[in-house]
This record gives structure tokens, sequence and C-alpha cells, in this order.
């Protein structure tokens, strides 16, 4: 395969700098200063440090025996990113990212959030570097992600809340932005997903390429053969950029993206992005993107806060156009009882992100054979979403009135 | 290679350089308020005295904007605005109004249009030149070679933050004239500091004969006298936007707007005598 992006930050007609003039010169600094640190040695065994001793890698690779002999087809392993510090693969981002900020000079982290696990990996990341740390959320994930802001809090990070337009993960991309035009002097801006201007969907996925390095070597030693299907849930779609990269020269892997549905996808309310969208502009590149016929953006809709946005990574983007990763979806309710499945057959509560991956693995793993390997990337750990879960299954968890 | 068909700038800013004065250049939102209130508008600015127009096509998401901008963009886009009815606009306006009209947007309302279709109609309906937030030189020619056969000039940023590389690169493809910028941030939100302006404008200057705006802060006309010293534009839009918003009827939105065009385009007049 062809190295992807180019010189300038293309992936076939996907990906590029769609950005205002005031920003150029901040991501061609970025993009010098990453060219250079991707190769210091010293970079490189920093990261390598912290990834161990900090964020807890190598994360393991589990087999869901009990899952899969229930469903009676493929073996089902799980990429452990649940088990990362913070509780979600965001922080192989984050600590990478710090690492450029500090040897960059700059002296005040942004980012945005959807969930609430970018910027929790970001206020940590921030903490640990004592470096302060401004997130900008959504109104309406603020609400839905409550224990995530606290977190952030506790960190030492402001929250801003925005206001405008969704108020979710789009808008507050916006509002990252918006600062960043205003303070690209000393900010650093820390993007959570393998999203927006060049060089950051390809710098996200450099970093989050460690879960499929992993994945890969511990299959092999766990089964000593590759997986047959590699399954990750694609909101931006770091995790599974992350997870499937390594693996894009093993011709006998296949790849499977899985998108939220929502309500299903002919509801309209939905973040399918690359399933139900078209090739459009939104926040530095051109990718798929949830749009009307006149180029508007329209409102994401899914029970899973890291999943409501709607637009998409561009490597995801060329990856669905030359066929090199297949695209499916799920919806919340596949999600929610894929979520309660793993809980009782494995003993793992799973984010409802990484449930699309599970609730697809649900559907496929019947349909393959007993000899045949299934590797779903469980990029996060359900904690921060049982409000959400509880309250889709009717269970108030807190004494007030509703 | 035949020359691309010529449009209104060169003569306007000509006009402009004999007179001693800097074009005055609004910025309207289109469909704020309704379309209707736009045309009114545009009427009321043209009366004022405004030398070169900046429509606005609303965007859902626009990231350079600030709040006030943001805010029109969200009322036109809720009012139904959309490029197509922007364009007819224009083309009503044309048949009363020889002032140069420039488009304000963003990249996918524009490519969604498609640039060959995008390019054919606007310059059918006498558009000028088109300014793209988001689409810098290295991402605009899909756009800017359309527009350039059509006689549209389009038109490219400059910032505080450019480097000497990025101004030759931007004024490498400018045509029309040049944007500067005149904060670092988004629309509106922080003033415009005019000494600081002065040097960087003397740098965009040096390598360009290319007519130059700046825009992107200047809310009082003491600003716009200033930066009328050493521009050859003065862009005022989100003030605008505000008195739009603020105003209690239509009616009151077109007296608002009127009266802070006539005072802005006052101010234009280098040698301080006002009209």
């Amino acid at each position: 395969m062809q190295k992807l992006p180019d010189r300038r930050g293309h992936f076939g007609e996907f990906g590029g700098r769609y950005v205002s003039e005031t920003l150029m010169p901040a991501l061609l600094e970025l993009e010098q200063a990453y060219a250079v640190i991707r190769k210091d040695p010293k970079f490189r065994s920093e990261l390598r440090r912290l990834l161990s001793e900090y964020v807890g890698r190598p994360t393991p690779l589990t087999l869901a025996g009990r899952l899969s002999d229930e469903l009676g087809g493929a073996r089902i392993y799980l990429k452990r990113e649940d088990l990362c510090h913070t509780g979600a693969h965001k922080i192989n981002n984050t600590i990478g990212q710090i690492l450029i900020a500090v040897h960059m000079g700059k002296t005040r982290i942004i980012a945005e959030t959807g969930a609430g696990q970018h910027g929790v990996a970001a206020a940590t990341a921030s903490a640990h570097f004592g470096l302060p740390c401004e997130v900008f959320m959504g109104a309406e994930d603020v609400r839905r992600q409550a224990l995530n802001v606290f977190r952030m809090k506790l960190l030492g990070a402001s929250v801003r809340v925005v206001e405008s337009g969704s108020r979710t993960l789009k808008d507050a991309m916006n509002e990252a932005l918006r600062d960043w035009i205003a303070n690209v002097a000393d900010t650093f801006y820390m993007i959570g997903s393998a999203a927006g201007p060049h060089p950051y969907p390809m710098l996200v996925r450099d970093l989050q390429c460690v879960i499929g390095r992993e994945a890969r070597r511990q299959m092999l030693a766990a089964t000593g053969r590759l997986p047959d299907v590699l399954i990750a849930c694609v909101g931006g779609g770091s995790n599974a950029i992350g997870l499937f990269y390594p693996f894009l020269g093993d011709a006998e892997v296949r790849a499977v993206g899985v998108e939220a549905a929502g309500h299903g996808v002919s509801s309209g309310r939905h973040a399918a992005t690359l399933t139900a969208g078209t090739p459009g502009v939104l926040h530095g590149a051109r990718s798929y993107l949830l749009q009307d016929e006149v180029g508007q953006v329209r409102e994401a809709h899914s029970v899973s806060a890291g999943l409501d946005y709607p637009g998409v990574g561009p490597e995801h983007a060329y990856l669905k156009e030359h066929g090199l990763v297949s695209y499916v979806t799920a919806t919340d309710d596949e999600a929610l009882d894929a979520l309660e499945r793993l809980a009782r057959s494995e003993g793992i509560i799973a984010a409802l992100e990484s449930s699309h991956a599970i609730a697809h693995a649900i559907r496929l793993a019947p349909t393959m054979g007993r000899d045949q390997i299934l590797l779903v990337n469980l990029s996060g750990r359900g904690d921060k979403d049982m409000e959400t879960v509880a309250s889709a299954r009717g269970v108030q968890l807190r004494g007030e009135s509703a | 290679m035949s020359r691309p068909p010529a449009n209104r700038f060169p003569a306007t800013f000509a006009a402009l350089r004999e007179h001693d004065e800097a074009a005055f250049v609004p910025f309207l939102m289109a469909g704020d308020g309704g379309i209707d209130t736009t045309e009114r508008l545009l009427d009321a600015v043209v009366e004022a005295g405004a030398d070169v127009i900046e429509l606005g096509v609303p965007f859902s998401d626009p990231m350079a904007d600030g709040p006030a901008l943001q805010r029109a963009a969200e009322r036109a886009l809720k009012a139904g605005t959309t490029l197509t009815g922007v364009l007819d606009l224009v083309a009503r306006f044309r048949k009363r109004s020889e002032v140069p009209i420039v488009l304000f947007g963003y990249a996918n309302p524009f490519l969604a249009f498609g640039a060959e279709g995008l390019a054919q109609a606007a310059s059918g309906v006498g558009v000028d030149g088109l300014l793209c937030v988001d689409m810098p030189p290295d991402e605009a020619d899909q756009l800017r070679l359309p527009l350039r056969r059509s006689g549209i000039d389009m038109i490219f940023l400059l910032a505080p933050t450019s480097t000497a590389e990025r101004i030759d690169r931007v004024l490498g493809v400018a045509s029309g004239f040049v944007y500067f910028v005149s904060v670092a941030g988004t629309t509106g939100v922080k003033a415009a500091d005019t000494e600081a302006i002065a040097g960087l404008v003397a740098r965009i200057r040096a390598r360009t004969p290319l007519p130059v705006g700046i825009g992107f802060g200047i809310t009082r006309t003491e600003q716009a006298t200033a930066v009328a010293q050493m521009a050859d534009a003065v862009v005022v839009g989100t003030e605008i936007s505000r008195r739009i918003e603020a105003a209690s009827d239509r009616a009151d939105a077109v007296a608002q707007v009127g009266s802070l065009a006539r005072d802005m385009k006052r101010a234009t007049h280098r040698s301080g005598r006002g009209r």
C-alpha cells in the first residue's frame, strides 16, 4: 500500500487542510515538529516509558470464551483498551501529543471532547506534565457525561461548556478551533480523533497504532496466527484506525468498522457517516459527512456520546472508497444489548462506543467457523455510561425526583 | 491564453484611489431576518456609500466566526437561506446597482453546489469575488480556477500569524484584493489594534500591488478612520450583525445599519472630508 497521507495531507481525495489562513502556520509548525520528533530516539523512548509505566501498556488480549461458546462460531478476542489508565484508548494519543507540545514549547493545552474520554485523557496528560488544560464540551454532552466532567475538573482542567449548534462534539470542535485561532502562539490543540486538518489524522493514527501493533503480536503469540476479522467502532475513528492500520498489509485479515445507527439509519437519527453520508468538508478535512443537499451539516444521534459526530476521519473515507475496510452499523438498542450481554458473559462492562463493535461481533461470530478468529477492539470501559444505560432501561440511579 | 473576463474591482479601487478614500465594505449575512430583509439592507448600505459588499453565505459550522456571526448564520439558516437563494438575491440587486459583490462563506456549501456550476451561476448573476474562509491556497484550486475562468476573483486571507512563506504563498494566487484579518481570532471578538496592524500591512504591501482590505475586529468609526489610513478597504461585519440582532423590526434594522454604514463610509475618507 502506498504511504498515506501524501505531502499535502491527502488520503486520495480526502483529508487536507481546510482551515482559515490564521491556522495554517500553526499546522505547518506542528507538521514540521512532528516530522523531527517522530524520529527522535529520545521521544520514542520517553513515549514507550510513559505508555508502559503510566498508561499501563501493553493492554491484555482477552479471549471472550463464554461469549464465543454461547454464539457458537468464531473465537472472539478482545483488545483491552478499557484497561488503559483513564479507561479508554484516548490516552495513547494524549500522552504522545503532550510530548510534542512540550517539545514545541507550548504552554497551554486545549481539547474538544464528546463522551468526555478524550477530555479526561487530555486533562490527565496535562496534569502529569503540569500544563493548564481547557476542554471544550457541548452542553448536551456535559449533561450526559456528568461524571467525566467532574473527573476533568478534579484533574485541574477547566471545562468550557459549548452552547452553540447541536451542543455536542462537532460544536465543541468548532469552539476549540475558534480558541486556537485566537491563541495560536502559545496553545497546543490536542485533537482527540483521527480527524481534523493535516497532520492530525496522521499524528493520531500513528499514536494509536500501538493498539494494532500489540494486538498483532499478542494474537500471534496466543494462537500462532492472525485474526480473520477485526472489528472496531467508528465515530471519528481513532481506535479503529489504531487497530486496523498495522494489519492493512495482511491480505487475509478483514477489517470492519461499526458506525452508530442510533434509532436506525432509515430513521434519520443516527451517526452513520460513512454508511449514509456523502463527501464534504468539515473541521479542516474533506471526508464523509452527514449533510443536507445544500451542504449544511446535519446533527448526528447516538446513545453513545463518543460516536455522536456527523463527520469521520479522512483515512476511513479513503479506506471505504478503496474497499480496504468495510463499514457497517449497530443501533442504540443493539449496543445496549451487547453491553449487557458482554457484562454477563465475560464480566466486562464495555463503553457504549465499544459496545457497537461488540454488537457486530455478536452478529458476525455465529456465521463464522469455530476455527476462525474475531478480534474486537474494546476501546473503553463503561463506567461513564451507567447513567445512560440505567435510564435507557428505565432504572433511576439517584434518589432525586425525575 | 485568453484573459479572464473583467469584473468590477479594478475600476472600483481605481476610483477610490483617485478620491483618496478607502473602500467601505459592509458584511451582510444573507438571509438574516429573511432574504427580503437582506435585500433592503443591500439598498441601505449602497445608499450609505458602500463601495464593495460582502454577502455572507450561511453555514451550519462557521468555525472562524465569533458568536455574533454564528448567531446570524443560525438565524439565516432557520429562515431557509440557501446559496441558490443568495445568488437569486444578487441577480435582483444587479438590476439596480453596480457595487461589487463578494460572496463570503465556507467550503462545504460552495462545494455542495459544485465548483464549476457555482462559477458559472455566480458570474451569471454578477458576483465579482468569492472568499472561502476554510480554503487556504493549498486546497483552493478546485474553486479558484473555475472562478477565475468566469472572471470572479477568489479573495484570500492573510493573518497576523502569517509567516513570510505564507504571505508569498497567498499572494501567489490572490487576485482582486487581499483580505488582512486584523486580529488573531474569530470575527468580531477582539478589537483591532491599529498600531500593531500597520507593520504587518506594510509587509504585505511591499510584496503586492493588489489592494489590501482589513477586517475582523473593526466595530467603531475611530478604528475605521485609522485603518483607512493604511488599507484600501475597511470591512465591517460583526457590528452590523449586532445592530440587526438588536433591532426591533425590519425597518429599524434598515435604519440602524444605514446609519452605521454612513458613519463608517465617512470614516474611510482619508483627508477627513466627510460627505
